[in-house]
């Protein structure tokens, strides 16, 4: 814990006003901290707000309320001049690689675009740093000078990556990298996240996911997200091996296993995630939970439990971590 | 070391990499037999606009020169498509008025773009009263049919060519407006504008570096259907009076005084008439074949 914290997000509200004047919760409270070098995945139904938090964190979105802090500087608050220095720390990957890219920049030009904006290298030295960092993706000097559209969806979602690491940043936030490519593209593209975590230590990343399998084999802690709020948090084999929250159990319950079988204990959500404009009372997931209690989860907001060294879980019937007296 | 031996590698496959995207737009436009004949009449509008004086047989014909022994001649060898109520040689009018026309679909279009484009950038990039107000007086000019107005606004000018330019480029540029702010909209939602804005780029650069060449596609399209709707505008002010003045070589006042001698001696307007369908009908099929380049579902 003594890692000093890279992205620290305290108490954030992100809210959408709506034209009819309902409000879009699609945040609520949310807390969560990355110490340096850390990877955390942010898993959620769609729908839950984990995108949300990811464009917040890089102000591309504005919060309503709350505080966001990367490597110690404020992000909501910050000048033109800061946010110019933020742009540099972090930076993020997107969904769907096709349309993050500039269809009318070759990629060449896509990569050097951020450090014409970030940097003073110019002409030869640039050309270098972009073929290099294009290079490290495994594309060699033929794709430079092409167009987004003569790529594959792999060559372009590396692309982006290069894009985003050529700027040497501390924090990349990565959202659903894989999920808009197809099953062995997403491999290799995992391939070279799970690289990235031995050729750049020191880079914090933000994992945001609805694919536990991936999370589990890239991040080191996780955070669950249900209608805009943490449901539980803790290191990943802890909190997908034995889950103390509902929710989380229902999530790693609904993972395809390859056994024809069917399991027993297999616990199954009934419904839709409910609107973020019409957020439940009470506990909010207790209009699809299987043991919601009546005059209790549709009243009180639970309390944020730990229930372990290092775990948290938003739940009236989370066992609390046993105090051990300190001897 | 090493790069000596690179060099030459690198610089012969370049040269192809660098035209790929031309050569495959020019294979996509070649292929339609329809955009090669609009190419063809364009091609041919714009050489007769710019050599026409040299072209015409009895060039001093086209500004009022008077003959009246060789008046409304039928077609023949010497006049090919005869002579008008005062003996002019229509072909060497029709030649000569090529460059009016070209100046007038030129200038209504280009006016169009130079206030539209910006307006419309402006309405999708903003959102709130500024772009409002801009779009709900683009509605107000767009619900007027474009045609009256502009004859309203020359009727306020007096007629002449250069006020009728003004009137129709006075309507015309509310159809930018709405088109690129429409574009403006879509692409400013895009993701890369995201992943742009996060690589540090600001509102300007953003606008002029990622939206605008994305929407420059659309625009290219319009304006060259709308060189040949300008002309045919410009032609109807011309026949209506508003316009050019005879004897002034207009191909829309050639037929407006030709117009007296129907049926008998059609030729006076029948050949301004087709040099108008013509060019009409060439910038519509160029337009169409740029947009089949340039319509993303074709990559």
């Amino acid at each position: 814990m003594s890692d000093p914290a890279m992205l620290a997000i305290r108490d954030l509200d992100v809210h959408f006003p709506l034209v009819n004047g309902q409000l879009v919760r699609a945040v609520e409270k949310l807390s969560l901290t990355l110490r340096a070098g850390e990877t955390v995945g942010l898993v959620g139904e769609s729908g839950s707000g984990k995108t949300t938090v990811g464009k917040t964190a890089l102000r591309l979105v504005r919060a309503t309320a709350g505080q966001i802090e990367i490597d110690g500087m404020d992000v909501i608050g910050a000048s033109n001049r800061d946010l110019k220095k933020l742009r540099q720390k972090a930076q993020i990957i997107f969904q769907d690689p096709h349309s993050s890219l500039n269809p009318r920049m070759t990629i060449r030009r896509a990569v050097s675009e951020g450090l014409i904006l970030n940097t003073s290298l110019r002409g030869k030295a640039l050309r270098d740093r972009v073929a290099e960092t294009l290079d490290a993706m495994g594309l060699s000097a033929q794709f430079h000078d092409r167009y987004p559209h003569e790529l594959s969806g792999g060559q372009k979602q590396r692309v982006c990556i290069a894009r985003a690491l050529v700027l040497e940043p501390d924090l990349l936030v990565l959202d659903e990298p894989t999920s808009a490519l197809d099953v062995s593209v997403q491999a290799q593209i995992l391939g070279i996240l799970k690289d990235l975590r031995a050729t750049r230590p020191a880079l914090t990343q933000l994992f945001i996911s609805h694919n536990l399998a991936v999370v589990r084999f890239l991040c080191e802690r996780v955070a669950v997200m249900y209608l805009g709020r943490i449901v539980e948090e803790g290191p990943v084999e802890q909190v997908f091996d034995d889950p103390c929250h509902p929710y989380t159990r229902a999530l790693l319950s609904a993972v395809p296993v390859p056994e024809a079988r069917a399991r027993p204990d297999r616990m199954r959500l009934t419904g839709d995630i409910p609107s973020p404009t019409n957020v439940p009372k009470g506990c909010s997931f207790h209009t699809r939970c299987p043991i919601a209690e009546k005059g209790l989860c549709d009243t009180t907001p639970p309390p944020l439990r730990r229930t372990g060294e290092a775990r948290m879980a938003l739940c009236h019937f989370a066992e609390p971590m046993l105090e051990t007296p300190a001897t | 070391m090493t790069d000596a031996s690179l060099e030459p590698r690198t610089a012969a496959i370049r040269p192809p990499m660098r035209f790929r995207e031309t050569r495959r737009a020019i294979k996509t436009y070649s292929r339609s037999f329809s955009s090669m004949l609009g190419l063809v009449i364009v091609v041919l509008f714009l050489f007769i606009a710019a050599f026409g004086p040299w072209l015409a047989p009895y060039p001093e014909d086209a500004y009022g020169a008077v003959d009246f022994a060789a008046k409304l001649l039928p077609p023949s060898a010497e006049h090919w498509f005869g002579t008008d109520q005062v003996g002019s040689d229509i072909l060497s009018r029709v030649l000569i008025g090529a460059r009016t026309t070209l100046q007038i679909g030129v200038t209504v279009t280009g006016i169009a773009i130079l206030i539209g484009v910006p307006l419309g950038l402006i309405a999708g990039m903003t959102s709130g009263w500024i772009s409002e107000v801009i779009m709900r007086i683009t509605d107000i000019f767009l619900s007027i049919p474009g045609l009256i107005l502009a004859i309203a606004i020359v009727g306020a000018l007096g007629p002449g060519i250069l006020n009728a330019m003004i009137a129709l480029s006075l309507v015309w540029w509310p159809g930018y407006v709405r088109l690129v702010q429409a574009k403006t909209l879509s692409e400013r939602n895009e993701t890369y504008v995201d992943a742009a804005r996060a690589l540090g780029a600001g509102p300007l650069r953003v606008l002029f570096v990622h939206v605008l060449p994305n929407c420059l596609s659309p625009i290219i399209v319009k304006a060259s259907m709308d060189m040949g709707m300008a002309i045919l505008g410009a032609a109807s002010l011309g026949f209506l009076g508003l316009g050019a003045q005879p004897p002034y070589p207009e191909w829309g006042a050639m037929i407006a005084t030709g117009r007296a001698y129907l049926p008998d001696w059609w030729w006076a307007t029948f050949f301004p008439g087709l040099a108008i369908y013509l060019t009409v009908l060439g910038f519509n099929l160029l337009g169409d074949g740029l947009r089949d380049v340039f319509d993303p579902r074709q990559r």
